[in-house]
């Protein structure tokens, strides 16, 4: 009896045994890890060092240096005109681009091919990146800025913006192609209005994504509040520092609030 | 299984006096790697008749009738529609003939985020393709007029407004139909518009049809699982079995009683 249950029992294990081949993978994996953080000098000493001087920063910050807080919001304002004017193009740009992308939707697999390998290019390469090509390109100041969070933003929006098509009911489209509706009529009068809620939704996280990175690119030379908060860390003037970062954090609070109000609000 | 129900197979061969409006003959069509769905369909319909599709689930009528107008694409046979080689069109003269052609679908197919209005003027894409024809908000005043006027015939120009997901199943194929005769069609096509109704908002559908149809002067082929409706609004009743047509009666001369037996032979 106890036998006849043992060999029940084995013959339905907990726990799936892995190949020899995911076992290899799985240590190899770990070793990886184990190298990485050894290859990366991060050790509990250099930590435990480093906590009294974060301990010296932060007590140099406070309490924040309010003099310049004018030029700071000024500047802020213009992070974040940055941060919508580069987010509107690339919602603008996304939107054609993303019918071309579209499973289903796009005229042709070349077509669709071609549009998906351009919005990964634009969102593999990291936005910082793109800043220093265009601070290259274009010069120092906000106008790079705002091109390399239009670019972010085709990559963002763009896979989201197929998508959400993609996963549109098909139902009236069929009845519109049965109609003898264009290509150009059926996506704006079905496709577009069943995705739109999702298109909203990826557009509000978008500017949200937007303005946390104009913060970013300033410091490369793209303009905005970024090149204040890095004159202030190289002047070691960890006071003024302070309150660039405290009105960088309200502005990002608020366009993620605003951002959670009207997604609930219109979606 | 054919030989067994030619008992109440009387076609009728003789009024031949009008070019059909639609004529097909030996449509076939099998999806891959599954089986024959039509294999050799043929059928003809008169300008202005009324004729009933019927058959049991899986014997390929949705399939047929999607052929028809090449939202699936036949393996053989010939269809003229208008006179015209259905088969041979480019993707241009597709759509050209597609406009003359109303179609009704069973789940309505809607865009349920827009309102009534705004579905019904979508019908006028079959002649217009303007973003006037895309949301009602930008239409001319002469489109939006006569999508009203489409809105009355079916009684929901009080909904005009009305979101579609907040309508009734009855209503939202209330507004197909509207959408439909947006659309100016020469020929309709209906695939099973009574069901998921209820047996009431069912025969409201089909009598409204039937009588828009019979008011313009359309030939109508429709899709029914019901006998009774299927009886009363048509003049032909067709009936398809393992993908051929194994059954043409007049309406007049068929009953329900009979037709179930149609539907009895045909299960395994």
């Amino acid at each position: 009896m106890t036998s006849a249950r043992f060999a029940a029992a084995t013959r339905y294990p907990r726990f799936e045994q892995p190949s020899a081949l995911a076992f290899i993978l799985w240590v190899s994996a770990l070793a990886f890890i184990v190298w990485s953080l050894s290859t990366t000098g991060l050790s509990f000493d250099r930590l435990a060092r480093g906590i009294p001087a974060m301990g010296g920063i932060l007590e140099r910050m406070f309490p924040p240096d309010l003099d310049r807080l004018d030029r700071i919001l000024a500047s802020l304002l213009v992070t974040f005109q940055m941060a919508v004017g580069g987010c509107v193009l690339g919602l603008i740009l996304s939107f054609p681009l993303a019918i071309l992308a579209a499973d289903g939707i796009s005229p042709n697999s070349i077509v669709r091919v071609a549009a998906r390998g351009l919005i990964a290019l634009f969102r593999t390469v990291p936005d910082l990146v793109w800043a220093l090509f265009f601070v290259i390109a274009v010069g120092l100041g906000p106008a790079a800025g705002v091109l390399a969070i239009m670019v972010d933003t085709i990559g963002y929006a763009g896979r989201f913006f197929a998508e959400a098509m993609e996963e549109t009911d098909k139902g009236p489209r069929e009845a519109l192609a049965a109609i003898g509706a264009s290509r150009l009529g059926t996506i704006m009068s079905a496709v577009v209005p069943n995705a739109m809620p999702n298109f909203i939704a990826t557009s509000l996280f978008c500017v949200e994504k937007a303005t946390r990175a104009s913060v970013v690119l300033g410091l490369v030379g793209a303009g905005g509040i970024g090149i204040e908060l890095k004159v202030a860390f190289d002047l070691f003037d960890y006071a003024t520092a302070a309150t660039i970062i405290l009105v960088i954090f309200m502005l990002v609070i608020i366009v993620e609030q605003v951002g959670s109000t009207l997604r609930r609000q219109i979606i | 299984m054919l030989d067994r129900i030619s008992g109440l197979r009387t076609v009728e061969t003789g009024s031949t006096e009008a070019e059909p409006t639609l004529s097909v003959r030996r449509l076939s069509k099998s999806f891959t790697n599954g089986p024959c769905v039509l294999s050799g369909v043929d059928i003809a319909i008169r300008p202005g008749e009324s004729v009933a599709l019927i058959g049991a689930n899986g014997t390929g009528k949705s399939t047929f009738v999607r052929c028809l107008l090449r939202l699936i694409e036949p393996n053989d046979g010939d269809i003229r529609m208008f006179g015209l080689d259905v088969r041979a069109l480019t993707s241009r003269s597709l759509r050209h003939l597609r406009s003359r052609v109303g179609f009704v679908f069973q789940r309505h197919n809607l865009v349920l985020r827009l309102s009534a209005l705004s579905n019904v003027i979508h019908g006028a894409q079959a002649r217009m393709s303007s973003p006037g024809s895309w949301y009602q908000a930008l239409a001319p005043s002469r489109v939006r007029d006569e999508a009203m006027t489409c809105l009355e015939r079916v009684s929901l120009d009080g909904k005009a407004c009305a979101r579609a997901d907040s309508l009734s199943g009855g209503q939202s194929q209330r507004v197909a139909i509207a959408r439909m005769l947006m659309q100016r069609p020469e020929f309709v096509i209906a695939d099973e518009p009574d069901a998921s109704l209820d047996p009431r908002a069912g025969e409201e559908i089909m009598r409204l049809l039937h009588e828009t149809a019979r008011e313009r002067g359309l030939g109508l082929l429709f899709i029914s699982h019901d006998l009774e409706h299927a009886i009363r609004f048509s003049d032909r009743i067709v009936g398809l079995a393992a993908g051929q047509v194994a059954l043409d009666v007049r309406s007049n001369n068929a009953n329900p009683t009979e037709l179930r037996k149609f539907f009895a032979e045909e299960r395994p």
